[in-house]
């Protein structure tokens, strides 16, 4: 809903700012000591994984983060460019090269402070977001050698340094206000806004419908790609910053933002999500066995339900799990799928491999863990068994035709085509639609077509004053870091409101 | 700051009513919404119907069937303990007007869950009968508060004890013949007397609403497991509903959603029992 309006033009007094940093002498220094062109010829520092073969079995995190060496070395390669383009696609606009250039210079700390300058949830970011299409595809030195820096494993690394050093330090910050503001959904919106708000010196209390911080973070992401000690850790620097979670308070029916503007909020952020999976209204999608990738996800995520009967919360097993998707949903659903033992774990996705949304490592993964591919394909219809089971679909090949309003070349359906596939498990992975409890139980709130809320772009500013969105409530179902992208200018505006 | 229980008490055998202290649910449910509730931090997420509310109490009642693991570990707890997730009030509160003559079926869990709506569709204006049933006429509770409210209640239980010894429909289809015209019908408890009650007065064409009882995760609308089929759309019972029209109703496609965990459910039970029984 808006792509275009993610890649920013940076504000003059930023780039004043990085100016000043790019000129202070450990960094000129620090281009001195190896040339340009040698850079250049630095390769990318692989960041080191479990084998497939093994960690297909398990969820434990898959990838194991550079070492220090690594990381220096992988830091060299970054060319300190006077005029930095990976700033420029990176949704919240990270100083990039400051930190790259510390994590080069061995100040490991402090790569993480100039990180959380900007961004208050870093080891996140550095796990989930898809560089290759913004901070990584702008890289200059991705244009000079073919590859680019790798900046999401270095902000991994310098986040994960400063976990594991146990330093817990927190940024000075401001006298309170005495305004206070509250957040709806301990999402990746949510918890930047929250966290922006809290070093501005206001009061935030985050309002969460599930038992645990996090939203998409905790229900949706798998441990094996973030792990839950991780957000935890995040979360808790925010509770550290003053940020108040409230659990198990679900706005709109617990109490409604009117309530609480009547208990003393003065400024309010949505960032609820895009709690409302798609189905395909196909026969048969009501058959046990077949679920929403919110569904399952959350039943082996939040509820833990890879560890039942440890855990209360049960799965449905299968011998053949059919994912229908080729997003990072879908990828995390038949990889988790896989891990609970599937025999064939399959992604079954209507356009061709050039066409998926997911992150590249996220497909890349899934192929060496065994994850079969059924492209250009789309399911029709699902067939039970005797007792209301999914136990195969029919499913019809697709050839790419003239490019939609996505600019993605459109599927069309081969007619003649069609065949059926023995399947146990089917988990939808083919998007969400913003919740509607919110804009159900709040009068006056301006939505667009698909149920989202509408905001000014340029402030996150709802129709009603004082009440900001941001995220997935009004992007319909986007990525982590553009939810934070969006909580960032809200939470500057909230700002700007709570003082007028 | 977990939710602390008031009183953890058996109604009847299998049947227990848990009060928890929650100030800002208990200002805002109305009749017909349910609480999700987990019974410790390994826990289920379940729905529960509100039975009551107490204002002054801050609290919020409900009654459950003990059944599997998650209603085991809440039938084990104990006036002050406290619940990591007590959470609403969830779900489309009951539609409540001056219908006229209005006929509530209930049993089970049912008679807990529709005490709320009975006593406001009293208030409402409404001849409000009521037909409470259970197995065995020991099972029966809160027969003073729907005669509190109720223009005339009868019991139907399978040992004769009290009035018909018949299960729903058939007591139903006794007042709706006797004691008509009757307006509307709710029925709550289990999927069968739901369903029964459904083909009792479908032939009479008379509006009947079930308060539908599907597996749910979040409550909230975010994952989809408690779909139904109404009127042949799918719809989430946790936010489309609970309360539907009876006749739009797809109760195969109902029985068969509810049973998808049944031998984990067992399992689940086993590994309880064989942790915590002597």
């Amino acid at each position: 809903m808006a792509e275009d309006k993610d890649k920013k033009e940076l504000a003059p007094e930023f780039k004043a700012r990085l100016r000043t940093e790019f000129e202070k002498d450990w960094r000129k220094d620090l281009r001195k000591t190896l040339p340009v062109k040698d850079r250049m010829k630095l390769s990318r520092q692989k960041m080191p994984e479990r084998e497939a073969g093994e960690r297909n079995r398990d969820f434990n995190e898959v990838n194991l983060g550079l070492t220090l060496e690594m990381a220096q070395a992988e830091a060299r390669r970054c060319l300190d460019c006077a005029n930095p383009l990976c700033i420029t696609g990176c949704p919240v606009a990270i100083d990039i090269p400051s930190f790259v250039k510390l994590i080069e210079n061995g100040h490991f700390l402090e790569a993480a402070w100039k990180l959380k300058e900007t961004n208050s949830l870093p080891a996140i970011c550095g796990r989930v977001c898809p560089q290759e299409t913004q901070c990584e595809e702008v890289c200059t030195m991705k244009k000079a050698s073919g590859v680019a820096v790798a900046i999401g494993n270095l902000e991994r690394f310098a986040a994960d340094f400063e976990r594991l050093s146990g330093s817990g330090g927190i940024p000075p910050l401001p006298p309170p206000s005495g305004k206070k503001a509250a957040v709806i959904g301990a999402g990746p919106a949510g918890l930047t806004v929250a966290g922006d708000l809290a070093k501005l010196g206001h009061s935030v209390i985050v309002f969460e419908a599930l038992h645990e911080s996090g939203g998409v973070l905790i229900y949706g992401i798998p441990e094996f790609r973030l792990p839950k000690a991780i957000l935890k850790a995040e979360v808790d620097y925010l509770k550290r910053l003053g940020v108040e979670v409230r659990t198990n308070f679900v706005v709109g029916m617990t109490a409604t933002i009117d309530d609480l503007r009547n208990e003393g909020y003065e400024a309010f952020f949505i960032g609820s999500g895009a709690g409302l999976p798609n189905f395909m209204k196909i026969p048969g999608e009501n058959l046990v066995g077949v679920y929403s990738a919110n569904e399952y996800l959350t039943r082996v995520n939040l509820m833990r339900a890879y560890a039942f009967p440890a855990y209360d919360t049960p799965v449905l097993k299968a011998k053949t799990a059919a994912v229908i998707g080729g997003g990072n949903v879908a990828m995390d659903s038949v990889r988790t799928a896989k891990r609970l033992g599937a025999e064939r774990a399959v992604i079954v996705y209507r356009r061709s491999r050039t066409e998926m949304p997911a992150r590249t490592e996220e497909i890349h993964h899934a192929e060496e863990e065994g994850i079969e591919f059924q492209l250009l394909t789309t399911p029709i219809r699902y067939f039970g068994d005797e007792y209301g089971r999914v136990r195969a679909m029919e499913c019809q090949k697709m050839e790419l035709g003239e490019p939609d309003a996505s600019g993605r070349r459109r599927p069309v359906p081969i007619e003649g085509s069609e065949y059926t596939i023995d399947v146990d498990l089917v988990v939808c992975a083919i998007g969400q639609s913003p919740n509607p409890l919110i804009p159900q139980t709040t009068p006056g709130l301006k939505m667009g077509k698909w149920g989202n809320v509408e905001v000014d772009w340029t402030t996150m500013a709802t129709s009603i004053p004082g009440v900001y969105a941001g995220g997935d409530i009004i992007r319909g179902g986007a990525t982590v870091i553009l939810a934070m992208g969006d909580a960032r200018i809200a939470a500057a505006e909230i700002d700007k409101y709570l003082r007028r | 700051m977990m939710p602390k229980i008031l009183t953890q008490a058996r109604l009847v055998p299998n049947l227990h009513l848990i009060e928890v202290r929650a100030p800002e649910v208990a200002r805002k449910c109305r009749p017909g919404q349910f609480v999700i509730i987990m019974p410790d931090e390994r826990g289920e997420r379940i729905p529960l119907s509100i039975a009551d509310w107490d204002a002054k109490r801050e609290s919020v009642t409900a009654v459950f069937l003990v059944v599997g693991t998650t209603t085991r570990k809440l039938a084990s707890l104990r006036a002050g303990d406290e619940v990591p997730v007590f959470v609403g009030p969830l779900g489309r509160p009951s539609e409540i007007g001056a219908f006229g003559t209005v006929v509530l079926a209930a049993g089970c869990f049912g008679i807990g869950a529709l005490w709320p709506t009975a006593r406001a569709l009293k208030t409402a204006g409404n001849r409000v009968i009521a037909v409470l049933d259970a197995k065995a006429h020991y099972l029966l509770y809160w027969q003073d508060r729907y005669r509190s409210v109720c223009d005339k209640v009868l019991f139907s239980s399978r040992d004769h004890a009290l009035g018909s010894k018949d299960f729903i429909p058939k007591p139903l289809e006794d007042v709706l013949h006797h004691d008509g015209p009757v307006d509307r019908v709710i029925a709550v408890g289990c999927t069968y007397l739901m369903y029964a009650s459904a083909q009792a007065t479908k032939p009479l064409g008379i509006k009947t609403i079930v308060s539908l009882n599907p597996i749910m995760v979040d409550g909230t609308g975010m994952c989809g497991a408690c779909r139904c089929t109404a009127a042949g759309k799918t719809k989430f019972a946790c936010v489309d509903g609970p309360d539907f029209d009876a006749h739009q109703v797809d109760w195969d496609q109902l029985f068969t959603r509810r049973k998808s965990y049944f031998d984990d459910e067992i399992r689940s039970l086993c590994a309880w029992e064989e942790k915590e029984l002597p």
